[in-house]
């Protein structure tokens, strides 16, 4: 598309299907302690940038 | 639902219910922010206006991205539609497996900082240390509450854990002993002020700790300000050259440098230069969470400026990537491709339910945050969760459960925020803490733009 560029992401709506073991990180378990988000959180079952 | 916003230069779009982001130029931004609520003519005729003096911009091009958008639209990436809350209450209600255990191993500190929301150590109560059988049971409930999840999360807090280090080695020495033979794979996570970090812990913490998490405020006069010894002197020169021991020691991954910014330090960038300037490059910066009485509580005169700390952040970030010498930052930290699965995007922080914390004398509470507040015992280690009643609640917390979220395009970046924030800021786990919504918005579309940033340089 001449006007837009869309960024490589995960299809949340796909991810529905395969998504949901619980094996990931508890969110506030790791830096911050006081304010959660799960954004910056890894997929155990994705492979690592 | 989309989210438009222009920051350094770039035009981002975001598509919230499939994730999708994308960069578009400005009639691509026009176009997009009328799409819903005009027809096609009236959307041409307006950008024909808009762009009356730019040549390139007529008819054929307008409608090529509107054509652009339905394509987009057809594939489920712009304006879709897609709903999660059915997933969101059944996923979370269903599942009583705990993964996560915040353990207290010391009640007490040898810092006396003045924002400590666990004031020195104590969370309202009294000094104490985790012994090691409080540990012991608290492992085996983890355990025997984590169903087929292999992973388990330890993390020793405090207080300050290294006055208990004696506890903590005996207890990563006994999980390392139950891990084949229930299938589970610990991992260890440590929070220090660092005063008691010598070689012989730094060591064991290389060797056992997953991550861990070094508290410093940055620059010297700041962090001395308000993390004090029990004299009354500050800590930055005690602990610097012993956190960069550990950094350097670790490889340089797998910690955190932690910092507090509080209204006597709204330019917290700086800050977090001077610790990226100390050679850290793994950083993290938190608002300080404390009573709007205290004199050091952020403002909403402090809002604006803290905003634009954000962007300054974003922008260094990138610059100095691009001079070889980047840095990490924690709410940064987007992995478009490989971020997490819709459950989690939607299921919260799962305090309360898959996460508890545990106190010297092994009573469960459903976060550090919730400790010492007698409404939100859970129970303890060896008769397990019996406020089931709380569990329960504490389980319908997910992003739809909150009215304020239900319209927000950060709630699947975000799942909802923080539940002893919302508690202390509305008097209930259902609320939200504006003020850090604020900032949690500014985050991301600063973590998005750095990953624009990132797309266009490769």
């Amino acid at each position: 598309m001449k006007r837009i560029q869309t960024l490589e992401t995960r299809d949340l709506k796909k991810s529905a299907q395969t998504g949901g073991c619980g094996e990931c990180q508890t969110s506030c378990q790791s830096a911050c302690k006081t304010s959660c988000g799960v954004a910056n959180q890894q997929c155990e079952k994705s492979e690592k940038k | 639902m989309i989210h438009q916003y222009k920051l350094n230069d770039y035009n981002i779009v975001l598509d919230i219910n499939s994730g999708a982001v994308h960069l578009v130029d400005e009639l691509a931004y026009d176009v997009i922010s009328l799409y819903e609520t005009k027809s096609f003519d009236e959307i041409t005729l307006e950008m024909l206006e808009k762009y009356k003096n730019i040549e390139e911009i007529n008819e054929n091009e307008i409608r090529a991205v509107i054509s652009d958008i339905e394509e987009l639209k057809t594939a489920g990436k712009l304006f879709s539609s897609n709903r999660y809350d059915n997933i969101a209450t059944n996923f979370k209600q269903n599942n009583h497996v705990i993964k996560a255990l915040c353990l207290h191993i010391a009640h007490t500190c040898n810092l006396t900082c003045d924002y400590c929301f666990a004031q020195a150590g104590k969370y309202q109560g009294e000094f104490a240390l985790m012994s090691f059988d409080v540990g012991k049971q608290a492992l085996d409930f983890l355990i025997k509450n984590s169903g087929s999840r292999k992973h388990l999360e330890v993390d020793f807090f405090g207080g300050e854990p290294l006055m208990n280090f004696e506890v903590v080695k005996q207890l990563v020495e006994y999980a390392r002993t139950q891990e084949e033979p229930h299938n589970k794979k610990f991992r260890f996570t440590l929070t220090t002020n660092g005063v008691l970090l010598d070689n012989d812990i730094t060591e064991f913490l290389n060797k056992e700790m997953d991550n861990v998490v070094l508290s410093l405020d940055g620059r010297k006069e700041v962090h001395d300000r308000l993390r004090r010894t029990v004299n009354g002197k500050g800590s930055y020169d005690i602990i610097i050259s012993k956190f960069q021991h550990l950094a350097k020691s670790r490889g340089e991954k797998n910690y955190y440098i932690r910092g507090t910014f509080t209204h006597n330090n709204v330019d917290f960038t700086e800050d977090i230069f001077h610790m990226a300037d100390l050679g850290f490059t793994q950083l993290s910066m938190e608002p300080v969470v404390c009573s709007p009485n205290d004199t050091y509580a952020l403002t909403e005169e402090d809002l604006p400026k803290i905003l634009e700390q954000y962007e300054i952040l974003a922008k260094e970030m990138i610059k100095r990537n691009q001079e070889g010498n980047p840095f990490t930052f924690y709410h940064y930290m987007l992995d478009l491709n490989h971020g997490p699965c819709i459950y989690k995007r939607i299921t919260g922080c799962g305090s309360g339910t898959e996460y508890l914390a545990v106190t010297p004398w092994g009573e469960l509470f459903p976060c550090h945050q919730f400790v010492g507040d007698p409404d939100y015992s859970m129970g303890d280690v060896w008769k397990g969760v019996m406020n089931t009643k709380l569990r329960d609640e504490m389980s319908t917390c997910n992003v739809y459960s909150r009215e304020n979220c239900k319209e927000c395009w950060a709630q699947l970046y975000c799942s909802g925020g923080c539940s002893a924030n919302a508690y202390h800021a509305t008097g209930s786990i259902h609320g939200t803490y504006d003020y850090g919504c604020e900032l949690f918005r500014k985050r991301m579309e600063c973590a998005i733009m750095i990953q624009a940033a990132e797309a266009n340089l490769e």
